[in-house]
């Protein structure tokens, strides 16, 4: 066989030629850009019906908030993005300190959302939240015995707790609320008695927490409310039954609170299609989407007087920890720390 | 009289033309165009070590007190071990189907490559559902009515990594030790056969030996695949270096640090690299042949054709076929049975970039290896190992590296466009495909230059030498002579390339441009949000489309002369 050298030559610019046309056009006046770390079908949707209501089109980068925020950063003042989701307080505090977001001035975020989930300057706000719930088996754990997070950590557990690797935001946002309330050297205790519960090393994620409760690989875990519902919904039979053989209560009612987090959005500072991004941020807390938010994904919404997931409507109402969500921000990086001395890996 | 003067010039033009020569020697269009070649995909990783100049900083001796042993541990862990199961399963089906008949040898001739179409991950999250409570196995026992315990079936730990990857890698092995068995002058191994040596003896004392050079660039690549692999050790909750680049600068938001974890894992690889290269000393491999004829196989016994041909299915099961089959079902039990339109959209994305990418990539490598041939000085030397470096790292880190140097240019750009033209103009590479294909070829050259490189080994200098002195220009050389005898080193290096970046993931994520999706991001984004049944259809498709290139490819390394 020959290389045909013509044809090579000839298909390298073809494909370069594509790949440029490609990169030209598609700048109108009617757009907007969003750098997500969300990336559920349900806000295609979303994204969808606003550009059909609007005629303004969204355009979306998704990759994890770490990276969108490196990446807005090293954009600076020219960056394309307008406007910054993440999953998680943390991470949008750690932009608003890093210069990266604007005010928002608007009565319908001050307005519609309650103070604990906006940030006090306005630069961001929670357009859905969820609990980090402790879930167990109902046979072998008693709810007395789990009610708090603080019990996990007790001796009566050793042995009976599986959880995720620490390398997620959720768990790091959880130490960062328990060293928020309790300062570095209770929560290290904390965190290395509740290591030492553990029944095997940390791996797998929400899902397979819960699965390993039901299989009897430990009694007790923690994780966020949606996974619950979700597995409730998999096409996957045993899945469903797990579902049916666990149990979750909402820790700490009787004093701060069940540790929440969110998922959150910001005007970035230099953003060049402002406003049609605030339009669409408000679009976000309108009730209609936070309506299909909480039915679709099984989130908590925001605003008052929207119908809710039947999951979360079966839980009920329930307390949540007042801590400032910005404060799981600041906290972040000495919560990392200490799970790393604790050998939470 | 006049005869002297033309004497004269003609001695003052040779003296002139010899320092001409001389100069030409270094400076000439293929060292200053292979020089920029390798400074441009140098500049990235130069970016990052850049950062180590800083000095460490406070989280770094946090991680260095608390658990960079444990990262280092569990790297070299995984690297000695995927090594050394690579090695076994890569050599020994190549050696078989290619000297040895056996029922079925067709056949596993190109379905031993397919695990290489399914990303690690994937394979990854597929066994965990396989070995899982409510998997099929855990599911099936119980249904058989034993009660194993839950943790019978334990395999989400180092050693199921290690297993995992090694089934899933050794096709990098695989590939090139077979290309070589296949283009060995039968010489060679016929006249070990008629001294009297049994096939046992030929392997090990002279195939074996003689193909190294080729079994180590399928090594290198699988151990610059083990070190950065994230998402499988991460499902796994296996902390290695890479784990700690991201813990160190996303969860700790320190880049010095995470810069300072990659420095130790080059550190790791220039080590194994390096052990290598000193123990190989002076040896040299320029086996020279010329016209080949094809071997004659050998022709085993019933039994033993039986036990081949049951060994060599083994890697093809355990790597491809239960992952798959896994796959299937979780796409059977999902809600999106139907593949829609937006899926063609997919593949088209994927196999565009994919394609392009290839051919420059291989262009570049073919180019680079060429020119330090022609001109071999240190420099280009260095700088043409330095650019193969990106496969080792993660790709999110060689983003960072990346977008630095590419941002820089494009503020520069358009600043001199709006203050000279009054032309507003977005940024012209950061964001757009030029950009990612670039970044493909920072993060995956080695792919295309390892196998380039152990193919250009085996050829001879001579040629180079007869061509100079007929006078025959280097790039004819190069289209005339070596492309003809190198063709099955670049086309497998262009399908290996082709298929990793059909793979890609975090490059893909962090540096495309605005709703642009490739299958694995689909699929990525899906798996992630804990929906493993609903990625199943993306992960088949990405399957799909790249065994579409291994089967060209082992159609390729079949084909003799």
């Amino acid at each position: 066989m020959r290389i045909n050298i013509p044809l090579f030559a000839g298909l390298l610019t073809l494909a370069t030629g594509m790949l440029i046309s490609s990169c030209v056009g598609g700048s109108s006046n009617k757009q907007v850009n969003v750098y997500s770390h969300r990336h559920y079908p349900v806000d295609q949707e979303i994204f969808k019906n606003f550009t059909e209501k609007t005629g303004i089109q969204v355009n979306v980068v998704s990759a994890s908030a770490d990276e969108l925020i490196t990446k807005l950063e090293l954009e600076g003042s020219r960056s394309p993005a307008d406007i910054l989701i993440t999953v998680d307080a943390g991470r949008l505090e750690k932009a608003k300190s890093s210069g990266l977001l604007q005010e928002l001035n608007g009565d319908i975020f001050s307005e519609n959302i309650a103070p604990n989930f906006r940030d006090p300057d306005n630069y961001w706000f929670a357009f859905t939240y969820r609990a980090r719930a402790i879930a167990y088996a109902p046979d072998r754990v008693s709810t007395d015995e789990v009610s708090t997070y603080e019990q996990l950590a007790a001796p009566h557990l050793k042995n009976r707790v599986v959880m995720r690797s620490s390398e997620h935001t959720y768990n790091q946002s959880l130490m960062a609320s328990i060293l928020a309330h309790f300062g570095p050297q209770k929560s290290a205790d904390w965190c290395k008695r509740l290591t030492d519960n553990f029944s095997r090393s940390p791996r797998g994620n929400d899902r397979d927490q819960l699965k390993a409760v039901a299989a009897g690989l430990g009694d007790v875990t923690i994780c966020n409310t949606y996974y619950v519902a979700k597995l409730a919904e998999s096409p996957i039979e045993a899945e469903r039954e797990v579902f049916n053989s666990i149990r979750i209560i909402f820790p700490n009612q009787k004093d701060r609170g069940t540790h929440i987090n969110i998922s959150g959005a910001g005007l970035t500072q230099y953003a060049p299609n402002k406003e049609n991004a605030v339009r669409l941020l408000e679009y976000l807390v309108s009730p209609e989407v936070q309506q299909k938010l909480s039915v679709e994904n099984h989130e908590y919404p925001v605003i008052d007087g929207v119908e809710m997931s039947p999951f979360l409507q079966e839980w009920g109402d329930f307390k949540i920890d007042e801590l400032p969500l910005g404060e799981l921000g600041k906290h972040n990086e000495q919560a990392v720390r200490i799970l790393d001395q604790c050998g939470w890996r | 009289m006049r005869l002297e003067v033309n004497k004269k010039n003609e001695n003052i033009s040779s003296i002139k033309r010899g320092l001409y020569w001389r100069l030409f020697r270094v400076v000439n269009p293929w060292t200053i165009f292979a020089f920029l070649c390798a400074i441009l995909i140098a500049t990235p990783l130069i970016t990052i070590l850049y950062y180590l100049v800083e000095g460490p900083s406070d989280t770094w001796h946090h991680l260095a007190e608390t658990v960079l042993g444990e990262y280092i541990f569990n790297s070299i862990f995984l690297v000695i071990g995927v090594s050394f199961f690579t090695f076994i399963i890569g050599v020994s089906t190549a050696w078989l189907v290619s000297t040895s008949s056996f029922y079925g040898r067709k056949f596993f001739e190109w379905a031993l490559i397919l695990p290489l179409a399914v990303p690690t991950y994937i394979v990854a999250i597929a066994y965990a559902g396989i070995f899982d409570y409510t998997g099929p196995i855990q599911q099936f026992t119980q249904w058989l009515g034993f009660n194993l315990g839950a943790g019978f079936f334990e395999i989400v730990n180092i050693q199921g990594v290690m297993v995992i990857m090694s089934f899933v890698l050794y096709p990098y092995v695989f590939v090139l030790a077979r290309a070589w068995f296949v283009n060995q002058s039968s010489t060679l191994l016929e006249t070990g056969r008629m001294l009297g040596s049994n096939p046992t003896r030929t392997f090990f004392t002279l195939a074996l030996p003689v193909a190294r050079p080729a079994i180590v660039a399928g090594l290198s690549l699988v151990i610059m695949e083990v070190l950065n692999d994230y998402g499988a050790v991460k499902y796994f909750g296996v902390n290695t270096l890479t784990t700690g680049i991201f813990r160190s600068w996303f969860s700790l938001g320190d880049i010095a640090a995470a810069i300072y974890m990659c420095a130790v894992l080059m550190a790791v690889v220039f080590l194994i690299l390096g052990l290598e290269k000193w123990q190989r000393g002076k040896a040299r491999y320029d086996e020279n042949r010329s016209g080949s004829k094809p071997l004659q196989r050998y022709n085993p016994s019933r039994g033993k054709k039986v036990l081949i041909t049951l060994w060599c299915s083994l890697p093809i099961i355990v790597g491809f076929l239960l992952p798959v089959l896994q796959l299937i079902n979780w796409w059977w039990v999902s809600d999106t049975r139907i593949v829609d339109p937006s899926f063609a959209r997919l593949v088209s994305n994927s196999f565009l970039l994919a394609a392009t990418t290839s051919i420059l990539g291989v262009s570049v490598a073919l180019f680079l290896i060429y020119s330090i041939k022609l001109y071999p000085f240190w420099l280009m030397r260095i700088l043409g190992k330095f650019s193969t470096l990106g496969y080792s790292i993660p790709g999110a880190v060689i983003a960072v590296g990346i977008m630095i140097p590419l941002l820089y240019f494009d503020h520069w750009i358009t600043n001199y466009l709006e203050n000279y033209w009054e032309m507003g103009l977005g940024f012209v590479l950061s964001g757009t495909l030029m950009g990612l294909v670039f970044a493909y070829i920072v993060r995956f050259l080695a792919v295309a230059y390892y196998p380039v490189e152990a193919s250009f080994r085996k050829t001879s200098d001579y040629f180079l030498g007869a061509s100079r002195v007929l006078g025959v220009p280097p790039a004819k050389t190069l289209r005339k002579i070596y492309i003809p005898l190198i063709k099955t080193g670049i086309l497998s290096g262009a399908l290996l390339l082709f298929v990793d970046v059909l793979k890609e993931l975090p490059l893909t994520l962090i540096m495309r441009p605005f709703n642009f999706n490739t299958l694995a991001t689909r699929a990525f984004e899906l798996a992630s949000d804990e929906m493993v049944t609903e990625a199943a259809a993306p992960a088949l498709v990405i399957i799909l489309t790249g065994i579409v290139p291994i089967i060209l490819l082992s159609k390729l390394v079949s084909r003799k002369n």
